[in-house]
């Protein structure tokens, strides 16, 4: 294989992991609520403009990241409480319009907070470039598939394994049979906003050294963290990291082969493409989507 | 000589390993009130979610007045003339109550997009007629007074009279009624049974599901007794109150009566 | 402002009833859709834009015409996706995209062939419809996340292709030379002369809207909104009338982007991104999902706020954002219902 191709798919790959975390978060959220949550691009880049600004105060980058996203995680089930907790008739609609206010608010907070500057800080390894057999890696991308694939299976013990995984399934699955049970449906929900916004975090945070850091790229995430959750199938976890990866492959081999300027345009193309096609995705199932 | 109603054929519903449904055949005439009943598990909501439309079979064909039903949604359904109400009713909460009725004639209106914008002749006219109606099936009910309250507040009864009234405001040739005395005290029961027979004296067609036995004995020309998906017993009350199959069925079943 | 009750409605007969608790995305209460056994008149809205009239005349200055006039396009704008979303309870993140169709279709049709603006505007209309359609007939036959989804999409893809056709729609630096409206050959070519035609085409949207509220489409629509099962059981095809709706709001945002094109005679991609879709959906909210006068708030929101901040660019939208956070959570009737609700809490008081 030539060695460009194995370049693209290594950046595909790489982004595809941003992606695929992204995806999971919006997935969780979707699973406990049936909403849109628009605020899921937001924290990304919360964590990822404070693990720089973070890194530029302490030595050690990984105590920055990791508490830039223990931070963002806690804002996350914050404004869980302060804005989904007291509605008073919980639907996906309502939820889905709150999450925009959220959005929207959490975006001037951190302009205003963290500055409109782009930040960044330098990747995990002092080596910036691996070559490996003619091609070079960033050494940052190794580490987001690194850590995003320990993140993958942390989220699989923990759905499946343990209890509280096993309760944010029933609930997600079906509310009033979980309550039944004992399943506290608020607390699911808090807890699903919590997973979102730690996994939000966390790709802001790997990505930056990359991308730098801006107030204004969160839609964009967001978004894109839709495309690949539709991509894999909505509400489905495997689906996530099945659309995330497809979409960062996509993405790296369109905007080499079609046009870098389309870039963006792809991950919409794809969006649409998937909805008109096989609106459950990869691997979704078909009975959760036709009305 | 009359022809049936209603006819269900054959019918099978599978749902992964469970059968819910096994070849079950029956028809419904005309001017009847027939019921079905059965423990529970015995596959009678499934059958009126067939019925409806809202459930597909694995086989089995069902006839309504002479005309293949298969494949039709459950609004094509409700336009041939099959009107259902629901045992967690499906009321429109944020409408009020006169507009829930006046959605009922929903099939009954035609007047086109132009004649809507422009209000016109057409569009006024046909909006009084439709208030009009529902009004009176209001009246009839005893919800004139609450017209226009939003149909969330009512209470657990008048909401299922309500659902009562939207069902009949598209004149429909049969009614499928889902456990209509589910959630009422006897005397609201009694009251709804009052109303099936008064609207069968003027010849509705009724299919119902119940668990009240008292009502059923009272109420219905023919009665469906189904167990495990099957046919165990069909027949007047008489009939199907002897049969030792159907006491086995609910030997074990707290009963109502 | 004019009140919201279009006719005295006579108060529910039974006990205890209470200020809707309904959260602002179902369709309204009957209070404030005065929807009865008689059709809420045309009066009391005819009424209020016999009011904005006389606006260009006791305006003191162009400036301020050109805010109306940007009001109203907002208000159309608005009140067609209220429509959808308020009462269908369909939310679309791409009706920018389909004030932009009926922007540049209009604007192109103009600038690059001299048609007439004219024609322009029913051209407008019928490429925002179409579009509507062919968006619509797959999305909508998926669940409400869905819909929202495919006009994201929709609406990006067409930013890209506004900015990318740059020989139709001249890119980035937007369309220029587009001739104004004339009439008898007199060209409306500033605000004042351009007021009245939007001041008209405003107004028959806006009673378009009513007389299709209160028709039996407009009641399906609710209907459907409210419990779709309900809707099948009745005989509502809800697929045609979620698509029904969609397509009426689509047209309504052609009809926007005629007028603002022709009036502006310019314009440019990032009027019609997914950002303002967003912040459309914000104003409906904010003014008051589901009830008729909320998009009147909205409109005054979008238009006027951010002149008052000018200054202040940067806290505009985390006053929007946390504007609509406040309504869903605490007003479910939107700033629209303000009034109502704070009169329920004094009359509760008072017992």
């Amino acid at each position: 294989m030539s060695t460009t191709i194995l370049q693209l798919l290594a950046s595909g790959i790489g982004t595809g992991s941003i992606y695929a975390l992204i995806a999971l978060g919006f997935n969780v959220v979707f699973k406990s609520t049936g909403a849109m949550n628009f605020a899921q691009g937001e924290w990304v880049v919360m964590g990822g403009m404070i693990a720089a600004l973070l890194a530029h105060g302490f030595s050690s980058i990984a105590v920055s990241c990791l508490v830039a996203v223990l931070l963002v995680t806690i804002f996350g089930m914050l404004s869980e409480r302060l804005v989904i907790f007291p509605l008073r008739r919980p639907n996906a609609l309502l939820i889905t319009l709150v999450s925009i206010g959220l959005a929207i608010c959490t975006r001037s907070l951190v302009m205003l907070l963290l500055g409109k500057q782009p930040v960044g800080y330098p990747g995990f390894s002092k080596a910036t470039t691996l070559w490996i057999s003619g091609v070079s890696i960033q050494t940052q991308t190794l580490w987001i598939i690194g850590i995003t694939l320990a993140f993958l299976v942390v989220m699989h013990l923990f759905f499946e394994r343990t209890i509280l995984g096993k309760a944010l399934r029933a609930a997600a699955a079906d509310r009033e049979a979980a309550a039944i049970v004992g399943v506290k449906v608020e607390t699911m929900v808090l807890l699903s906003f919590g997973i979102a916004a730690f996994a939000g975090a966390l790709a802001g945070a790997i990505i930056t050294p990359l991308t730098l850091a801006s107030y204004d790229q969160g839609a964009m995430f967001s978004f894109k963290g839709f495309s690949a959750a539709m991509l894999g199938g909505v509400g489905s976890l495997p689906g996530a990291v099945i659309g995330g990866l497809a979409l960062g492959l996509l993405e790296s081999l369109g905007s080499f082969y079609i046009s870098s300027d389309f870039k963006d345009a792809i991950a919409f193309a794809v969006l649409l493409g998937i909805l008109f096609a096989r609106p459950s995705g990869l691997l979704g199932r078909a009975d959760i989507v036709k009305v | 000589m009359t022809s049936v109603l209603l006819k269900v054929e054959d019918l099978v519903c599978r749902f992964g390993g469970l059968t819910a449904i096994a070849n079950l055949t029956f028809d419904v005439m005309p001017g009847q009130i027939k019921a079905v009943i059965g423990p529970n598990g015995a596959g009678k909501s499934t059958l009126f979610n067939v019925i409806a439309g809202v459930t597909r079979p694995s086989e089995g064909r069902i006839w309504f007045d002479g005309e293949r039903l298969d494949g039709l949604a459950p609004f094509q359904r409700a336009g041939r003339g099959i009107a259902r109400t629901f045992q967690n009713l499906q009321i429109f909460r944020e409408l009020s109550v006169l507009e829930n009725v006046m959605v009922g004639r929903h099939l009954h209106g035609s007047v086109g997009l132009c004649q809507t914008i422009l209000r016109g002749a057409a569009l006024r006219s046909e909006e009084r007629a439709i208030a009009a109606a529902a009004m009176e099936l209001l009246e009839n009910f005893g919800l004139a007074g609450l017209a226009q309250l939003q149909a969330g507040k009512l209470s657990f009864g008048q909401m299922k009279m309500l659902e009562l009234a939207r069902a009949l405001a598209g004149e429909p040739r049969l009614l499928l009624l889902d456990e209509p005395a589910a959630g009422l005290p006897p005397a609201e029961a009694d009251r709804m049974a009052e109303i099936i027979t008064s609207l069968n004296r003027r010849g509705m067609t009724v299919l119902l599901v119940e668990h009240n036995m008292r009502m059923v004995m009272s109420l219905a020309h023919e009665i469906l007794v189904l167990n495990n998906g099957a046919r165990i017993a069909e027949g007047t009350a008489e009939q199907v109150r002897r049969q030792p199959e159907v006491i086995a069925a609910y030997l074990g079943e707290a009963a109502d009566a | 402002m004019p009140s919201q009750k279009a006719v005295p409605m006579p108060r529910p007969a039974a006990a205890g009833s209470q200020a809707p608790a309904g959260n602002v995305i179902e369709p309204a209460a009957p209070d404030k859709n005065a929807i009865g056994t008689r059709l809420a008149g045309d009066w009391p809205v005819i009424l209020a834009w016999l009011v904005l009239l006389p606006v260009p005349l006791v305006a003191s200055n162009d400036y301020l015409v050109s805010l109306a006039n940007a009001a109203l396009i907002n208000l159309i704008l608005i009140a067609s996706l209220n429509l959808l979303m308020g009462f269908g309870g369909q939310i679309s993140l791409g009706h920018a995209g389909f004030f932009g169709l009926g922007a540049y279709a209009s604007g192109i049709l103009n600038a690059r062939w001299g048609i007439s603006a004219w024609l322009g505007l029913p051209f407008g209309v019928i490429v925002a419809s179409l579009a509507a359609l062919l968006i619509g007939i797959p999305a909508l036959r998926l669940r409400g996340l869905y819909l929202s989804m495919a006009t994201l999409g929709f609406n990006s893809i067409l930013f890209v292709l506004f900015n990318r056709l740059v020989g139709l729609t001249g890119g980035p630096n937007g369309l220029l030379g587009v001739q104004p409206f004339s009439l008898f050959g007199w060209p409306l070519d500033n605000e004042v002369k351009a007021f009245p035609l939007i001041w008209l085409l405003t107004l028959l949207v806006m009673l378009s809207i009513r007389h299709l509220l209160q028709s039996r489409n407009g009641r399906a629509l609710r209907a459907v909104a409210t419990n779709e099962m309900g809707a099948d059981a009745v005989g509502i095809n809800s697929f045609r009338t979620k698509l029904l709706f969609f397509v009426l709001a689509a047209a309504m945002a052609g009809v926007a982007g005629s007028l603002y094109v022709h009036t502006n005679q310019y314009a440019s991609p990032e009027t019609f991104d997914i950002s303002n879709s967003i912040l459309l959906v914000v104003m409906v909210a904010l003014g008051g999902s589901g009830t008729y006068w909320g998009p009147v708030a909205g409109a005054l929101i979008l238009t006027v706020v951010p002149q008052l901040l000018l200054d202040y660019e940067d806290a505009e939208l985390m006053l929007f954002g946390l504007g609509m956070l406040i309504v869903l959570i605490a007003f479910p009737a939107g700033l629209a219902g303000v009034p109502e609700a704070v009169m329920q809490r004094l009359k509760s008081r008072r017992r």
